[in-house]
């Protein structure tokens, strides 16, 4: 089956690319690999829509998106659908569901595959009972799920607030927020401006805070050399404030660096990446449009650099008008034209970026922890072993994978990649840029042989030798 | 260590999904991941590591990390947090590397 636009994932960007695609006359496709719309940020919106933990911009604009994209025509949406191998240049995109697998065609392709949460190796992340602070969100979103006993939240950035916020509503009684920032962050993002055309931004974050304040959050800054420990699971918290050991019980520790673009596919087509200095992460190199480095390929949203949900939203409208003009459907001006208001929308949402890049910039040892870190969580490889390779020799990180087999478990380097450049960048004094990233080979998810060999026959490619 | 709210989500009966955790019958919502059902179940780890047998449960929940690796109604190296729970379902706990045995091929 033929599509015009085929858009894998069905978060922000890819539902209003959809929408708008879908508006102008494209036969679109829409792959995601969880059971309804929303992405991460909405993720599960329609099921949590009686959740009073989660008033406010997730039910009212999440849900407002989700039943726009429900609604639309237009659209054949693929839920539990998960992408495992893409070949640009036939338009071929191989899908697996249900224990089965198909070919999808279409005569381009929109990546609208998030974000992920950044990695924070710390001693005894790997320990039961740590997790990311977007997981712990994820169950709230997802099952109304909270922790027990005594729940920190470590780090820093905007979720920590909105967590911290959603949790105490959510009944969370012993709940402590530990801020990594820097002491000089504040005036160092002040002076990046953006504050006023920010300013809606701006005031949910304040009023994050103030309801955080009016409901007993402990909050501590200034948080250093933050350490898990505990026998089998987390039992202790332990860091460094102004030279002094702090201590405190833990049943959950839940951790946030902020978030960075997935790339695991766009490294795996072998697209143009560019090293972002100021969010610390890489990013496809993308046009005003979200095309790519490949004439049919085209990102939106947080996997194409971090900017926010709305700011994905704008990006996938522009990436589905900029493909109606690729295919024949709407002429330059007229594209120009549809584009003048989302691309408002967007430049208003990243006013505010500048500003947060700074404040929240993680803490240089989040890409160079200390040596006896876990740093690739599958394999159980530490900080200490990734420089004793790089000093060894290892000039990249698929270096370093030879080595040691950091990047070779089944994550395939989402966790530890950017951690093991970070390290042989710090270790040899050479660039990311130089260094480079792993390259990620398909499937880009594990897939069983079984449902490899459950391909629907209508629907394979011809086979040839 | 995780708990439902049911006072926020009331979930008449047939919105609650009865799944098997380690053989332990635990209801979860509709639409919650069977990583999700690990948690509320309270199990101290969904896997051991091939590499040093450290215990492990589900650390990012969006698919990323893959620690919530479970053997799922009889398949193993399941992302547990990527699988809607459904009735009956039985999630295990799985230990070290696998072994390959001969009935997966069936």
């Amino acid at each position: 089956m033929s599509h015009d636009l085929a858009i894998v994932g069905a978060g922000p960007a890819g539902m209003a690319a959809a929408i708008e695609a879908a508006a102008l006359g494209l036969s679109v496709a829409v792959l995601d690999e969880q059971p309804a719309p929303g992405g991460q940020v909405f993720r599960a919106v329609e099921a949590a829509s009686g959740d009073p933990a989660l008033a406010g911009e997730f039910l009212d604009s999440g849900g407002a998106l989700a039943a726009r994209f429900r609604a639309a025509r237009g659209i054949d949406y693929r839920p539990r659908t998960t992408l495992w191998h893409l070949d640009p240049d036939a338009g071929l995109l191989s899908v697996a569901s249900a224990g089965a697998t198909a070919e999808i065609e279409a005569r381009r392709v929109l990546l609208a595959t998030g974000a992920q949460e950044r990695p924070v190796p710390i001693p005894g992340w790997t320990l039961p009972g740590v997790m990311s602070a977007g997981a712990a969100q994820i169950l709230l979103k997802t099952a109304g799920a909270v922790p027990e006993g005594s729940v920190v939240i470590a780090g820093q950035g905007p979720l920590c607030w909105l967590l911290a916020v959603q949790l105490l509503r959510a009944g969370v009684e012993r709940l402590t927020l530990l801020e990594t920032g820097a002491g000089g962050a504040l005036r160092d993002a002040l002076r990046a401006g953006g504050l006023w055309t920010g300013r809606r931004l701006l005031t949910k974050g304040i009023a994050l805070m103030r309801e955080t304040r009016a409901r007993g959050l402990t909050v501590v800054r200034n948080v250093r050399d933050l350490r898990a420990e505990g026998d089998g699971r987390v039992s202790t918290v332990r860091w460094r404030q102004g030279g002094r050991e702090q201590v405190l019980p833990c049943d959950t520790l839940l951790l946030h660096e902020g978030v960075i673009p997935s790339t695991h596919i766009t490294r795996a087509l072998g697209l143009d990446h560019d090293w972002d200095d100021l969010q610390l992460c890489w990013r496809p190199r993308l046009d005003a449009w979200g095309a790519t480095s490949h004439p049919n390929l085209a990102v939106a949203g947080d996997g194409g650099g971090i900017g926010g949900w709305e700011a994905a939203a704008a990006g996938g409208r522009l990436a589905a008008l900029d493909a109606a003009l690729r295919l024949g459907r709407l002429d330059a001006a007229a594209r120009d034209a549809r584009a003048a208001e989302p691309r408002r929308a967007q430049r208003a949402a990243l006013a505010l970026r500048p500003f947060l890049d700074r404040l929240y910039r993680p803490a240089a040892g989040i890409l160079a922890p200390a040596d006896d870190t876990v740093v690739c969580r599958c394999e159980e490889i530490t900080a200490g072993q990734i420089r004793g390779a790089a000093r060894l020799g290892a000039a990249g990180p698929n270096q370093v994978k030879a080595y040691l087999r950091a990047g070779m478990g089944p994550c395939q380097g989402r966790m530890c990649g950017t951690v093991v450049a970070g390290l042989i960048a710090e270790t040899r004094g050479a660039s990311m840029e130089t260094v480079g990233a792993l390259r990620p080979r398909a499937p880009f998810k594990p897939m069983t042989v079984g449902e490899l060999a459950n391909g629907r026959p209508d629907a394979m490619p011809e086979l040839t030798a | 260590m995780f708990r439902r709210r049911p006072e926020a989500r009331p979930a008449p009966g047939d919105r609650l999904v009865e799944v098997f955790v380690a053989g332990r019958p635990v209801r979860v919502p509709e639409g919650a991941s069977a990583a999700a059902a690990v948690l509320l179940a309270g199990l101290p780890a969904i896997r051991t590591t091939p590499v040093g047998r450290a215990p492990r449960l589900p650390y990012c929940m969006i698919g990323a990390c893959f620690d919530c690796l479970a053997e799922i109604d009889g398949v193993a190296n399941r992302q547990s947090c990527l699988v809607p729970v459904a009735p009956g379902m039985r999630i295990e706990p799985q230990r070290g590397a696998r072994a390959a045995r001969i009935e997966d091929a069936a």
